[in-house]
């Protein structure tokens, strides 16, 4: 037992500390400390100084022009990256689509794609969920008949984030309608300036638009788009969701966010005192605190064995359902701490006129972003569904 | 024992209720949350007609409840369809404290406030003060005939749209103080008064008010000068009592939505409320709504009781409400899914309203500590 990490890993972590504040730009960070928006600009100028570095792509193989970073790297890397208020890599080309590419696409796709990720010639979005297909993902009904050398795609899309910003969207589609549902999906990826596609924003209720729906008409793509066979889409799309659960645990923005509650609670005065120093609300910051460090350890012990080649299994839907609880505790803190200035609707009182606004607004939109992240335990498999596969995987026949 | 509302609050309750439904959809305060006032001048007229406003004044004052439970029936109404126009402010608070405080002169304005044609607003909290009624910094000095209002308050909801403004401000001592606090009444076009507006996350427009050599006469005060601290102690009591008959009503909003979505959402071939797990997490919403209700009942019923009891019984349904109130919004929106995320959906609204009541008149955290305190006196 050796709670310490090697020389090697603690140079690594210098190299990336250094990396970060050379290179990461003062005012991208000043806006992610704030909760601000970075704008597709901004997140495009941060990939751009990552793949300048070779370090876009951490998971990737190097021949591809990734980084090849094993797991405990890439925990060093998004451990630092959160404490130094880096913008997070957009994970739907780089880090969800690549990898199924990679293991199930032709040589063609992959020489064609890859690159393009890389110098942010494409930008991705992630067509799986559908109005009436959610966590029950299978019963998608989104079709695709091939017709010569095209498939049509008829159907809708939605919760598809950034899918304005994106000029390709990769797709679950139903290619057969007679089969058990998991056999009959296929893999498309589809380009979002062919006509009959529409795309609606979904206002949510912090106020953003970060996500939409999408729409299918008549839609003609090429069936060079297809990746790997047809009617195999469901078994690329489980190894899809097992890249999604990369950084599940969320541990390093579990550490940004409990210091910037800190922050706060030690600028707003609770009575005489700050609001650090006031018993109750300080309980509430210590227990967080220490599930935070039992669960930053869990992440370790679960890194270091996928480091050594093991595929974690049930651990990624322990750490989901943890890390979720304890990142959205930390949200509730920070929009506690900040009292009644939590109230002010989050663009307003942030931006512009109202700067003036005193030191706990200067936090961020805690309570946006309290609301906000009711989402980390909803999507990618809500918290249901992992301890549905917790249960099934332990007891064998489930809850 | 009888915990049934007479005659009259059920009638209220119920052209209340049929108002709000006809009126209030999600589409139409959605849009209401939109505009530049961030509220409507026919619902707020409507319902003035309706008799809400009136309901929460006596007959000496010119209404025709003003009782606890008055409060109650209205702002669980008012809750229940996520009504963001400012009658809490502007009656309960403004208009309340004139009512308990006010000299005849003072007191006319309450026809009109009564009457829907007045707009009013309470500027109390400052920035540091937090949750601390007493934390009051902002100055008044005698001079000449009239006084000098200097300092700033924090937060004021609905003080753009306010045609006069309830001030506290210091007399005589040290923020912290429960002495040497008074109040006035300040016209909203005074000189050196300014307004910087904001909207509200949960619906509504609060803004910074700054008050830089604001001079009044000093018939402009309501009530003895630097005794105001009591009144606002059990103005606020009755505002917290409101809000928590408010959430109360947003909450019975959200566990009906969650109720008929388990009940028709399928997903795995069958509807997801026939998952256990989803049922008993269900029913454990409905079993905290019984104690929220319960808890706002005490509150209610005790608001005209001695100070200790009054504030203890407020503070512990504040407390509870708080707990219970996160919890059905947070569970609410889980049980849904990504649809209670989207703000088309009626949802989304009502678990703002919930959880951000937790941010008025001191939250969960604060009534605790209160509510230990009143008890240790």
């Amino acid at each position: 037992m050796d709670l310490s990490y090697s020389d090697e890993e603690k140079a690594f972590r210098e190299e990336v500390r250094s990396f970060l504040a050379e290179k990461l730009p003062k005012e991208m960070s000043e806006k992610i400390r704030k909760g601000e928006e970075l704008g597709k600009e901004g997140q495009e100028r941060w990939h751009a100084i990552l793949n300048e570095q070779g370090w876009l792509a951490p998971n990737w193989p190097k021949k591809y022009g990734g980084a090849e970073w094993n797991a405990v790297q890439r925990h060093i890397f998004e451990e630092e990256a959160a404490a130094a208020y880096a913008p997070r890599i957009m994970p739907f080309g780089l880090s969800m689509l690549a990898p199924v590419l990679q293991k199930f696409g032709s040589q063609e796709q992959n020489d064609y794609w890859l690159p393009r990720l890389l110098t942010g010639d494409d930008g991705w979005c992630q067509g799986y969920s559908e109005p009436g297909a959610g966590s029950d993902l299978a019963s998608l009904k989104t079709t695709a008949v091939r017709d010569g050398d095209h498939y049509i795609v008829n159907g809708q899309k939605t919760w598809t984030t950034l899918g304005q910003h994106a000029n390709m969207i990769f797709c679950l589609v139903r290619t057969d309608k007679d089969v058990k549902q998991q056999e009959g999906i296929s893999f498309l990826l589809i380009d979002m300036e062919t006509p009959g596609i529409e795309v609606r924003p979904i206002v949510l209720l912090d106020g953003g638009a970060e996500v939409n729906e999408v729409w299918f008409t008549d839609v003609k793509v090429p069936v060079e788009n297809l990746v790997g066979e047809e009617n195999k889409g469901w078994t690329y799309a489980k190894y899809l969701l097992t890249h999604e659960r990369t950084n599940i645990a969320g541990v390093g923005f579990s550490q940004a966010g409990l210091t910037a509650v800190k922050r706060i609670a030690r600028a707003e005065m609770a009575g005489d005192k700050p609001l650090i120093e006031n018993p109750h609300f300080a309980a509430r910051v210590a227990k967080v605190e220490i599930d935070l460090m039992a669960m930053s350890t869990t992440n370790l012990r679960i890194i270091s064995k996928a480091a050594a080649g093991t595929a974690p299994g049930v651990e990624s839907s322990m750490l989901k359902v943890k890390g979720t609880i304890i990142r959205q505790e930390i949200n509730d803190l920070a929009r506690r701490a900040a009292g009644v200035y939590a109230m002010p609707f989050a663009s307003e009182a942030v931006e512009g006129s109202n700067a003036a606004l005193p030191d706990p607004l200067a936090a961020g939109p805690v309570a946006a972003q309290y609301f906000n992240n009711r989402k980390l335990s909803i999507f990618g498999g809500s918290n249901e569904i992992q301890r549905g596969i917790i249960a099934k995987v332990t007891m064998g026949g489930g809850a | 024992m009888n915990f049934a509302l007479t005659e009259e609050r059920q009638m209220l309750q119920d052209s209340l209720r049929r108002f709000l439904r006809d009126k209030y959809d999600t589409k139409t305060r959605n849009a209401i949350l939109e505009s530049d006032s961030g509220l409507s001048t026919e619902i707020w007229s409507g319902l003035a007609e309706l008799g809400v406003i009136g309901a929460l004044f006596t007959e000496e004052q010119g209404g025709f409840g003003g009782k606890g439970f008055d409060l109650t029936t209205v702002f669980e109404e008012l809750g229940r369809a996520g009504v963001v126009e400012p009658f809490l402010d502007s009656a309960v608070l403004a208009g309340g404290l004139i009512a308990d405080l006010g000299n005849d002169d003072q007191k006319e304005n309450l026809e009109a406030l009564i009457g829907g044609a007045l707009q009013m607003a309470f500027a109390h909290g400052e920035p540091a003060s937090r949750y601390d009624l007493t934390r009051v910094t902002t100055t008044a000095k005698a001079d000449g005939d009239g006084m000098v209002l200097n300092g700033r308050k924090a937060v004021v909801v609905n003080a753009e749209a306010a045609d006069m403004l309830v001030v506290s401000a210091r007399e005589s001592g040290e923020a912290g103080d429960a002495d040497g606090i008074s109040l006035f009444l300040v016209p909203a076009d005074s000189k050196g008064l300014t307004i910087q507006g904001y909207a509200l996350l949960a619906g509504g427009r609060a803004a910074e008010v700054t008050l830089d050599d604001v001079r009044v006469p000093a018939s402009a005060r309501l009530g003895e000068a630097g005794k105001a601290s009591d009144a606002i102690e059990a103005r606020v009591a009755a505002a917290n009592v409101a809000l928590c008959a408010e959430t109360l009503g947003a909450m019975e909003t959200a566990t009906k939505l969650t109720k008929d979505y388990l009940m028709t959402r399928k997903q795995f071939g069958r509807p997801i409320g026939t998952f256990q797990a989803l049922a008993h997490r269900m029913s454990d919403l409905l079993i905290e709504m019984e104690q929220a209700r319960s808890a706002v009942i005490n509150a209610a019923g005790h608001l005209a009781s001695d100070r200790k009891v009054r504030e203890s019984q407020v503070s512990a349904a504040k407390n509870l409400l708080g707990r219970a109130g996160r919890l059905v919004a947070e569970e609410a929106i889980q049980m849904h899914g990504g649809i209670a995320m989207t703000q088309e959906y009626e949802l989304a609204h009502i678990a703002k309203r919930i959880v951000m009541a937790d941010h008025r008149f001191g939250d969960t955290d604060h009534h605790l500590e209160r509510f230990i305190a009143l008890a240790a006196a």
